[in-house]
């Protein structure tokens, strides 16, 4: 069993951990979702060589990220769900109360010249990295991951309500962070 | 007439489902007289387009590895949980 894994890891293991990395942007996250599924694949020995591994040991892989990003939600602080129930009020950072922009949104753009267009990249990460853990997991699972909304409901146990709420704070978040740094 | 703060909204909502046609129509007639609006549009689109280039990016740079010490200890712990 232990050879299997060398293999696999020897074969696969950067494969899967850039896999993990790209939709995670944690190198020990990313490296307890390869590990998760190296144990998952062991023991359930479900691999009957109709695909081939490296898509066999993807698939586990890619349920072992969104249990990751769950359990990432479901431990944050009791506070920030009891600010969700608050959603409407907790915009008004950028609206005012007749509706208005605030701060009115400027042209942004992605930069044609591979430099810039790499800055303009690494800013946008940086910005991730200020979301609240449980706004970036679940914006991830969204717009990198490009799960459906009925799924993430599902997967999370949360509202329809509760998901796009969460996904238009992070949205709000974002490129409100690209502005501030990047014009 | 919508605000720009119901607009931002449908806008927001409107890249996870598709919208009824009475919002539709009502966000339509508002990003029509809205540059701001218009504006926050073309930054969510920027954001989604920018996030696929960054997962690419990444799943396609050789230069990323399983770093060794983690490879380590992925057969070991593998080991220990079996």
């Amino acid at each position: 069993m232990a050879d299997n894994i060398n293999d696999w890891l020897n074969e696969h293991g950067d494969y899967l951990y850039r896999f993990a990395l790209a939709r995670l942007r944690d190198p020990h996250q990313a490296e307890d979702a390869v590990q998760e599924t190296m144990l998952a694949a062991i023991k359930g020995n479900s691999f009957e060589g109709s695909s081939s591994a490296r898509t066999w040991l993807t698939g586990i892989l890619k349920h072992k990220i969104i249990d990751l990003q769950r359990k990432q939600i479901r431990e944050q602080p009791v506070s920030d769900l009891i600010d969700l129930d608050n959603a409407d009020t907790s915009m008004d950072d950028f609206f005012d109360s007749t509706g208005h922009w605030l701060d009115k949104p400027q042209a942004l753009d992605m930069p044609d010249n591979a430099l810039e267009q790499k800055q303009f990249l690494a800013v946008l990460d940086e910005c991730m990295g200020r979301l609240p853990q449980k706004l970036k997991a679940i914006f991830m699972l969204r717009d990198v991951q490009e799960l459906d909304n009925e799924n993430i409901c599902k997967e999370l146990e949360i509202t329809a309500t509760n998901a796009w709420v969460m996904l238009y704070r992070a949205r709000m978040g974002l490129r409100k962070c690209l502005e501030l740094n990047w014009i | 007439m919508l605000t720009c703060k119901q607009a931002s909204q449908l806008i927001s909502q409107s890249l996870d489902h598709p919208l009824s046609w009475v919002q539709r129509l009502q966000l339509r007639l508002h990003l029509l007289i809205c540059t701001p609006c218009t504006r926050f549009r073309q930054q969510l689109k920027l954001l989604r387009l920018a996030l696929q280039n960054i997962r690419s990016n990444i799943e396609n740079d050789d230069a990323i590895q399983l770093p060794f010490d983690a490879k380590d200890r992925i057969l070991h712990n593998v080991e220990l949980k079996q």
